[in-house]
């Protein structure tokens, strides 16, 4: 195996762990919980698979306290695929994050679908060379995570619920403010970096660019092919499927069927096509009916 | 660019397409998406970006894309591929997944074998200035979980070498760079691919 000419420097890092989080685009990203589940995933077409011990509508059923999974099945795991591998921490458990990146994970996600370890801070991302991703319901929240060094946003939705509400909500949130900070004039972007505690370095890049310095992704609540066609109408970049496969009737074919509907997602037909008896999917939760202590999508800030 | 603008698709079944099309128009090429057959039809030449060849190859035989690749190669069209999309090009793909039994399909248009992951995992990742035959300055190449290739055959030509292993190719009009030209500021080798789609379309013509 080779190594990176001398040190690499922390730039180059970001640089390459933002690059590699362009190579997920206009794909989907599979929660298993087993190799076997990996091995459909990846069969089924998915950029990456999430290793995670129990998923969120599990984790919703069973309570508790949700932490890292167990290396022994993440190991498992990265043996039983070739594609990219990534795998949750609790948000700011630093520890966890250090024994991901010592397995070779390719990315970590700090994620607030376990319980958090820490009710003020989130890791410094920046500190590892694994990339990051991490969840957010709003611009601000968006660009504190990464000025922490994520690499990649995803809306937060309502894990679990088969209820694709949250994410939408999210995702019009963080993009109708980014089209906001765009109309703003230059000399208002201090103070709308001040309004959203978001880093003004950050804010200035949004208002150039008109987009996340980083690529966006849709996660919780994602269970059918016209879910994930619809995030990605509504503009982000990727799709994150967690209970919404395995908890279906045929994960296969629900599988197949999503990442078709991401790549077309512009073309009503084949999604038609690809929603065609697919069976049933998960069940769902109405998230009226959660009680705000079940509600994962409030955890971080 | 001089003279008519030049037909370029690329490939956008996933991963890194928009970064290639963002440059490709900023070269003056008229590019277009290509998802199904149909979208093949009057281009002059094709770009396979990064992203997972798993994925893409999934959705190529999902979407009949083999064979009419293949023959808008036969018909003249260069091809371009790019990490993943370098991997889709080789006659011999190592390191697919264990459970299709290691094997992984491809285009079959370059001389080559390719050996997935050959640098190793995200953490080994690495951006390097990589000397390139036919540039005069070195390239600035970002490798993201790079593929490299060996058992180069005679109709291939090895273009650049990293640590002993061939990571860019040339073969008549296909091109295959295992590292990532689109996410490097510098536009020198998208350049370069126009350049050979416009000496094989006046071949052609």
């Amino acid at each position: 195996m080779s190594e990176p000419t001398a040190q690499t420097p922390q730039p180059q890092q970001t640089y390459l762990n933002f690059g590699f989080a362009e190579m997920f685009k206009g794909g989907v990203i599979m929660d298993v919980v087993t190799a076997d589940q990996a091995r459909i995933a990846e069969a089924a077409g998915a950029t990456a698979v999430m290793a995670l011990e129990r998923v969120p509508a599990d984790i919703r059923v069973d309570g508790g306290v949700a932490r890292m999974s167990d290396p022994k099945m993440i190991k498992e795991i990265i043996a039983a695929v070739t594609i990219p591998v990534m795998a949750k921490v609790r948000i700011g458990h630093i520890v966890e994050a250090q024994i991901l990146q010592a397995l070779g994970v390719d990315f970590i996600d700090e994620s607030e679908v376990l319980t958090p370890a820490d009710e003020q801070f989130h890791i410094l991302k920046s500190e590892f060379k694994v990339p990051f991703v991490c969840g957010a319901k709003n611009l601000g929240e968006a660009l504190r995570r990464v000025g922490e060094g994520a690499s990649m946003i995803r809306t937060k939705g309502e894990a679990g619920t088969g209820n694709v509400v949250e994410a939408v909500r999210h995702a019009r949130t963080v993009l109708g403010e980014i089209r906001t900070i765009q109309a703003r004039p230059a000399e208002e972007l201090m103070t709308v970096a001040r309004d959203l505690q978001a880093p003004y370095e950050l804010v200035r890049y949004v208002h150039q660019h008109g987009k996340l310095p980083v690529v966006n992704f849709a996660a919780g609540g994602v269970a059918t092919p016209a879910d994930a066609a619809l995030m990605m109408v509504l503009g982000l970049d990727g799709v994150f499927v967690g209970s919404g496969i395995f908890k279906s009737d045929n994960p296969e074919r629900r599988a197949q069927a999503i990442v078709k509907a991401v790549t077309h997602f512009q073309n009503p037909e084949v999604l038609a096509e690809v929603s065609e008896d697919l069976g049933a999917p998960m069940t769902g939760i109405n998230i009226d009916d959660l009680i705000p202590a079940e509600r994962l999508a409030s955890r971080g800030w | 660019m001089a003279g008519k603008p030049l037909h370029i698709g690329v490939l956008a079944l996933q991963g890194a397409f928009r970064e290639h099309r963002q440059r490709l128009e900023s070269l003056g090429a008229l590019v277009r998406e290509v998802r199904l057959p149909a979208d093949l039809v009057g281009l002059d030449g094709l770009v396979l970006p990064g992203g997972e060849s798993t994925t893409m190859a999934r959705l190529l035989t999902e979407y009949a894309l083999w064979q009419p690749i293949r023959k808008f190669h036969a018909g003249g069209g260069a091809v371009w591929g790019t990490c993943a999309g370098a991997i889709l090009l080789a006659r011999e793909v190592r390191g697919a997944p264990p459970q299709f039994g290691g094997q992984q399909a491809s285009l079959g248009l370059l001389d080559a074998a390719v050996q997935r992951n050959a640098f190793g995992r995200q953490i080994n990742s690495f951006a390097a200035t990589l000397p390139v035959s036919g540039l005069e300055e070195p390239f600035p190449a970002v490798f993201i979980r790079a593929p490299a290739f060996s058992d180069v055959g005679s109709q291939a030509t090895v273009l650049a070498t990293w640590e002993g292993q061939a990571v860019m190719l040339r073969q008549d009009a296909v091109l295959a760079t295992a590292f990532h030209p689109e996410l490097s500021p510098d536009a020198r080798i998208h350049a370069l691919f126009l350049m050979k789609v416009a000496e094989t379309k006046t071949e052609m013509t």
